[in-house]
C-alpha cells in the first residue's frame, strides 16, 4: 500500500454522480443561504455584511436567546425520548421478528412499519383526533378501563405537550430502527448462532453476548440518525401545533423556531438573515454531534466481517 | 428527456396556436383555497365571459404556508401574475422590494373609500399596490335554537353576556361558548380582537397607540384581557388542546351556544349545519346600555399584480373587473361573510350576512389593532398578542403581567413607545 | 422436552408482544379509515364505531375525487418517487463503495462532504434551488422534483450504504481482483448482490420523505398537470377546513397508495435481507 498508485479513476468514476448531482442541487444553495447569516439589512434596506454581528444578537439579546435555548433545550429532550423509548423498543422488536421460525413474521413487520409511512400531515391530524378532549377516543377508552382521571388534555398542557409529541414521534418512526437492527441480525450467519447453541449459549444471554456486539455499528448509525433526525424535525410539530409551537412555546424545537424566523408568520415577516443564522448554529450543533460519531465512535467500532 | 418534452411542447403550441395565439393564461396566487370551487364555477367564468382571450387559474396553497411559499416564488421569478395580498406589513414589504405593482392609477381605485385601502399603501397614502376585496367583522354566533329553548336573548352588556352564560353553564345541555386555546390565534382574533375595541374605543385607542400616547399595560387595553381570563369557566373540557377546527365543529353539531368568532364562517357554516338549528349573531357586549358599540369590520383581502408578470395588460384588465360593483356582487354573495369594501352598496342574500353587517350602521368600526405598523418589528406584536392571549386563557399568565411583556416587547423596537 | 415447552411459552410472549405493537401501530389508521366512511355526525358521535348502514357515507370520498384528477396525481408521485428512488440507490451505492473501498486521500473528507446533507434541511435552500429550476426551464416539471429529491436523498443513502459496504468481505473482492475482474465488475457483481438488504432499506427510508413531501411540489411544481398526491389532497386540510368527511377521505386515499408501494418494496427488501442471510 506504501508505494504511490497511478490515479485511480475509478474512484473518480464512482464518485462523480453523486458528488455532482448533490454539489449543485444541494450545497451551493444551502451555502448560499448560510452566507446569509453575515450579513444584514440596513435601515435603507441594503444588504451589508455585518460579520458575526448576528450571532451576537442570536446568542446575546435576549429576546433572540432566550427563544434559541428554549429550543435547544426542548430539543435535547424530544432526542432523549427518542434514544430512551424509540431506539431500545426498536431493537426488541427486531430481534423478537428475527427469533426463528416465528410465524407471521411478515405481517408483524409489515404492520409496525405502517405508521413510518405516513405523512406528517396524516399523523398530526389522526393523533389530534385520538387525543383530543371533546371527541373522544382517548378519554372514552380511558374511561373504559375506569381510568378517566388520568386524562388530561395533553396537547394544551404545557408540562406534557412535549412529552406526548415525542412519543407520537416515536409511535411514528420506531420502524426505523426495527428495520435496521432487523437487517442487522439477519446478516448474522447461522453458524455464529449455531455454534452458540452448542456452547449452551440461549434467549437472551445469547442475544447479550453474541449478537448485541455484531449489531453494535447498526445501533450506532440508528443513534446517529435519530439525532440528525430530532434535530432537524419540524414537521410534526408544525402540523399539530401551529408554527407558534404552543402552548406558550412548550413545543418549540429548533426546526420550528427557524422555520418562523426564515420564513416568517402571519405579520411577521421572514427574516432570511436571522433565519440563516439559526440555522447556522444549528449546523454547527448537527456537526459536532455528527463529528463526534465518525471520529470517536464509529472509528473504534469493531466490525466483523462475514 | 425534458428537452424533447419541451420541443414537443413547443411545436403542438406552434401548431395548435393559430386559433388560440390570443388566449393568455393568468394564475392567481391566493391562500384561500376553501373558496376553490367559488372562483372556479362562479367568478372566474363570468370575467371569461366578458373577457373572450383571458383564461384565468386560480391556484391556491394553504393558508399556512402561504407567506412563505409566495415569497420563494417571487423572489425566484415563478409566481402567478395575480398576487392575493394580505394586509399591511406583508405586502407593504412585497411592494418596497418591487415585487408587486403599484396600481395606484387603477380607474377601479375611485371606486373605494380610504379606509379600504389604507391596508394596502405606503405609510403615506402615495401609492395603493393591491385592489381591496373584503372586510370581516368580528361578533358572536349563537345557538338560536338553544337560546329559545332555555328563554335567552342575545345579550347587550357585558353584565347580560355573564349572566346568558351562567345560566346556560347552569342548565348544563350546552358549553356556554366554543372556544379553545390550541391554536392561539383564535384566543387573539376572535376574543382579543373581537371585544377590545369597545374597551379601547376602536380607531382612537388604535391611533393612540401607534401615536404613543397610549400604552399596552393602560386600563383599555388590559382589560380585554381580564375579560378573557373571565371566559375560562364557560368553556369545555380540555379547551387547552382543543383547536380551531374543534370549536368549530363544536358550534355547528349543535353541542356549544355561542361562538365567537369572525363573519367569515357564515358561508361554511350554512350548509354544516343543514338546519338542524337555527344560527344569530350579535356584536361585542358594551359596558351599560346605550354606549357606543364598537366592532372589528377588518381589511383582509385584497388583489395585487406580480410586479414581474408577463402580461401585465391582461391582468390590469382582471384587478379592474375585481374593482367593479359586479365583482363585488359576485363575490360577497358567494362567499357571505366576506363584505365588499366597494363603495357601491352590494345587495346580500343572506340574513346573517345582513346582521353583520347592519352592526356597521350602529357601531363604530376599527381593525385589528396589531396590523398596521405595529407588527413591523421584532418582537412581532401579533405574533405575541397570540401567545399572550392564549396564555390568558389557560391562566398560564395573568392579565397584566401578559400586558406587560406585549408593552416591553413593543417598547424594544418602536420609537414612539420607548 | 422441557426446551420445547420452554420455547412454546417464549414463542407465545414474543406474539403478545407484536400483537400488542401491532395493534397500538394500527388503531390510529384503523380511526382514520373508519371514520372516513361515515356520515359527519356519526364521526362525532361515536368516532370508534364501524360504519353501520345509517351512518355509512361517501360523502367524503365523493367530495375528495371531485376536486383533481387524482388517478394523474398519484401517477405523478409515482413517476417521481421511482425516478428519484433509481438514481439515489445507483449514485449513491457508487459512492458509498469509492469510499468504503478505497483508501484514498480525502476520503474522510469526501465521507463528511457527503454527509453535510443530512444536517441541514434543503428547505432552506429553496429559494437559490427555484432560481436554478427558472433559469433552466424546469418549474413546473418533475424532472425538478426528481433532482432535488436525488440530491435530497444521496447523503443518507451514503451514509447507511459506506457503513454496510465496510462489512462485505475483503477476501472475496481481492479474490475477484485476483480473477482479474475490473473495479466496475467488482462492485456490480460482488458487492452490490451483498448489501441488497441495505438497499432496500435505504430505499424505503428513501421513498418515504419523498411521497410525503409537500414543500417542494408546493414551490416547484404545483401546475395541475405535476401536482403530486400529497399536493393534491393538501386542498383539504387547511386553516378553514372543517370538512372532516374530505379530509378523512383524502387522509385514507394518500395512505392506499404508499401502502401499495411500500408493500411492493417490502418484499423486494425481504427478499433482500433473507438473500443477504444465506450467504
Amino acid at each position: 500500500m506504501a508505494q504511490r498508485k497511478p490515479f485511480r479513476w475509478h474512484i473518480a468514476v464512482f464518485l462523480a454522480p453523486a458528488v455532482l448531482v448533490y454539489t449543485a442541487i444541494m450545497i451551493v444553495p444551502l451555502i448560499g443561504t448560510l452566507n446569509l447569516s453575515l450579513f444584514n439589512l440596513t435601515e435603507a434596506g441594503e444588504r451589508v455584511f455585518v460579520g458575526l454581528r448576528n450571532f451576537a444578537t442570536l446568542f446575546g439579546d435576549p429576546r433572540w436567546s432566550e427563544s434559541f435555548w428554549n429550543a435547544l433545550a426542548n430539543n435535547g429532550w424530544f432526542f432523549l425520548v427518542h434514544m430512551l423509548v424509540q431506539n431500545p423498543v426498536g431493537v426488541m422488536l427486531a430481534a423478537l421478528l428475527s427469533s426463528p421460525r416465528l410465524r407471521m413474521a411478515a405481517f408483524y413487520r409489515t404492520a409496525i412499519f405502517i405508521p413510518t409511512i405516513l405523512s406528517f400531515v396524516i399523523v398530526g391530524f389522526v393523533w389530534k383526533l385520538i387525543l383530543s378532549p371533546i371527541w373522544g377516543i382517548a378519554p372514552g377508552m380511558l374511561d373504559a378501563v375506569g381510568l378517566k382521571a388520568l386524562f388530561a388534555p395533553w396537547l394544551g398542557r404545557e408540562e406534557y405537550a412535549l412529552t406526548t409529541l415525542a412519543l407520537i414521534s416515536v409511535w411514528q418512526f420506531v420502524g426505523i430502527p426495527m428495520m435496521l437492527i432487523y437487517a442487522a441480525l439477519l446478516s448474522i450467519p447461522d453458524e455464529v448462532i449455531e455454534a452458540a447453541e452448542m456452547d449452551g449459549v440461549t434467549g437472551w444471554s445469547q442475544f447479550r453476548k453474541i449478537k448485541l456486539p455484531l449489531i453494535l455499528p447498526s445501533i450506532g448509525i440508528i443513534s446517529i440518525l435519530t439525532f440528525v433526525g430530532n434535530f432537524n424535525a419540524f414537521d410534526l410539530i408544525y402540523v399539530s401545533q401551529g408554527a407558534l409551537a404552543g402552548p406558550n412555546f412548550s413545543t418549540d424545537i429548533l426546526g420550528t423556531f427557524l422555520y418562523r424566523t426564515f420564513f416568517g408568520f402571519q405579520l411577521q415577516l421572514g427574516d432570511p438573515h436571522m433565519g440563516a443564522t439559526i440555522a447556522t448554529a444549528m449546523f454547527g450543533i448537527i456537526l459536532v454531534g455528527v463529528c463526534v460519531y465518525l471520529f470517536a465512535i464509529q472509528t473504534r467500532l469493531r466490525r466483523y466481517q462475514f | 428527456m425534458t428537452g424533447t418534452f419541451r420541443l414537443a411542447l413547443l411545436a403542438s403550441t406552434v401548431l395548435g396556436g393559430a386559433a388560440a395565439a390570443q388566449d393568455v393564461t393568468l394564475t392567481i396566487e391566493s391562500w384561500r383555497n376553501d373558496d376553490l370551487q367559488i372562483w372556479q364555477d362562479t367568478i372566474i367564468p363570468a370575467f371569461e365571459a366578458a373577457n373572450p382571450g383571458i383564461k384565468v387559474d386560480f391556484a391556491p396553497s394553504a393558508p399556512a404556508e402561504y407567506n412563505a411559499v409566495l415569497n420563494s416564488k417571487l423572489d425566484a421569478g415563478s409566481a402567478g401574475d395575480l398576487i392575493t395580498c394580505r394586509p399591511f406589513e406583508a405586502s407593504l414589504e412585497l411592494f418596497s422590494k418591487g415585487r408587486i405593482a403599484d396600481l395606484s392609477d387603477l380607474a377601479a381605485m375611485a371606486n373605494f373609500p380610504d379606509v379600504a385601502k389604507s391596508a394596502w399603501q405606503t405609510d403615506d397614502g402615495a401609492a395603493t399596490f393591491c385592489v381591496p376585496m373584503a372586510s370581516v367583522i368580528h361578533g358572536f354566533m349563537y345557538n338560536k335554537t338553544a337560546f329559545d329553548e332555555l328563554g335567552l336573548t342575545p345579550p347587550k352588556t357585558v353584565d347580560e353576556f355573564y349572566a346568558v352564560l351562567d345560566r346556560i353553564k347552569e342548565d348544563e345541555t350546552y358549553i356556554p361558548m366554543a372556544m379553545g386555546a390550541a391554536d392561539q390565534w383564535e384566543a387573539a382574533t376572535m376574543g382579543y380582537q373581537n371585544i377590545g375595541p369597545t374597551y379601547w374605543k376602536g380607531e382612537e385607542g388604535r391611533k393612540a397607540l401607534i401615536d404613543g400616547s397610549q400604552k399596552l399595560t393602560d386600563e383599555p387595553w388590559v382589560e380585554p384581557f381580564r375579560q378573557l381570563a373571565k371566559w375560562r369557566d364557560y368553556l369545555g373540557d380540555g379547551f387547552e388542546a382543543q383547536t380551531y377546527p374543534d370549536s368549530q365543529n363544536l358550534f355547528t353539531l349543535g353541542r356549544a351556544a355561542i361562538y365567537p368568532t369572525g363573519s367569515w364562517e357564515i358561508g361554511v357554516f350554512g350548509p354544516q349545519i343543514a338546519g338542524a338549528f337555527e344560527m344569530g349573531a350579535f356584536p361585542p357586549p358594551v359596558a351599560a346600555e346605550g354606549d357606543t358599540c364598537y366592532i372589528s369590520d377588518h381589511t383582509d383581502i385584497a388583489m395585487g399584480m406580480n410586479a414581474g408578470t408577463e402580461h401585465p395588460e391582461e391582468a390590469r384588465k382582471f384587478l379592474e373587473w375585481v374593482g367593479s360593483a359586479e365583482f363585488a356582487t359576485l363575490y360577497a354573495n358567494a362567499l357571505p361573510g366576506f363584505f365588499s369594501l366597494n363603495a357601491t352598496a352590494v345587495e346580500m342574500q343572506d340574513p346573517l350576512a345582513q346582521e353583520f353587517v347592519s352592526w356597521r350602521e350602529t357601531c363604530e368600526p376599527t381593525i385589528r389593532s396589531t396590523y398596521q405598523i405595529l407588527s413591523r418589528g421584532t418582537p412581532n406584536l401579533e405574533n405575541e398578542t397570540w401567545n399572550a392571549s392564549a396564555n390568558v386563557i389557560t391562566g398560564a399568565e395573568t392579565p397584566e403581567e401578559a400586558a406587560a411583556r406585549l408593552q416591553q416587547g413593543l417598547a424594544s423596537w418602536y420609537e414612539p413607545q420607548k | 422436552m422441557s426446551t420445547a415447552r420452554h420455547s412454546t411459552t417464549r414463542s407465545l410472549a414474543a406474539h403478545g408482544v407484536l400483537i400488542l405493537y401491532t395493534v397500538i401501530a394500527l388503531f390510529p389508521v384503523f380511526v382514520i379509515v373508519v371514520n372516513s366512511f361515515k356520515s359527519r355526525r356519526a364521526i362525532f358521535a361515536d368516532p370508534l364505531a364501524l360504519p353501520t348502514s345509517e351512518t355509512f357515507d361517501m360523502v367524503g370520498y365523493q367530495t375528495v375525487l371531485k376536486q383533481g384528477d387524482f388517478l394523474l396525481y398519484f401517477q405523478n408521485s409515482m413517476i417521481v418517487t421511482v425516478a428519484s428512488l433509481f438514481f439515489v440507490l445507483l449514485f449513491g451505492a457508487m459512492a458509498a463503495f469509492a469510499l468504503s473501498e478505497y483508501r484514498f486521500r480525502g476520503n474522510l473528507l469526501m465521507g463528511l462532504y457527503l454527509a453535510l446533507g443530512i444536517m441541514i434541511p434543503i428547505r432552506l435552500g429553496t429559494v437559490a434551488i427555484l432560481q436554478i429550476m427558472v433559469a433552466s426551464g424546469l418549474v413546473n416539471t418533475l424532472t425538478a422534483l426528481i433532482l432535488v429529491y436525488t440530491a435530497q436523498g444521496l447523503p443518507l443513502a451514503v451514509f447507511i450504504l459506506s457503513e454496510f459496504m465496510r462489512g462485505v468481505s475483503d477476501d472475496l473482492k481481492n479474490a475477484g481482483r485476483i480473477d482479474g475482474l475490473s473495479e466496475y465488475t467488482i462492485f456490480l457483481r460482488l458487492v452490490l448482490p451483498l448489501v441488497r438488504p441495505a438497499m432496500a432499506t435505504v430505499a424505503v427510508f428513501t421513498m418515504i420523505p419523498i411521497w410525503n413531501d409537500l414543500w417542494f411540489p408546493l414551490i416547484l411544481a404545483p401546475s395541475e398537470a405535476t401536482k403530486t398526491i400529497t399536493l393534491g389532497s393538501q386542498v383539504f386540510i387547511g386553516q378553514f377546513v372543517t370538512n372532516w368527511n374530505a379530509v378523512l377521505a383524502a387522509l385514507g386515499l394518500a395512505i392506499v397508495p404508499v401502502l401499495v408501494l411500500y408493500l411492493i418494496f417490502s418484499r423486494q427488501l425481504i427478499r433482500g435481507i433473507t438473500a443477504g442471510a444465506v450467504k
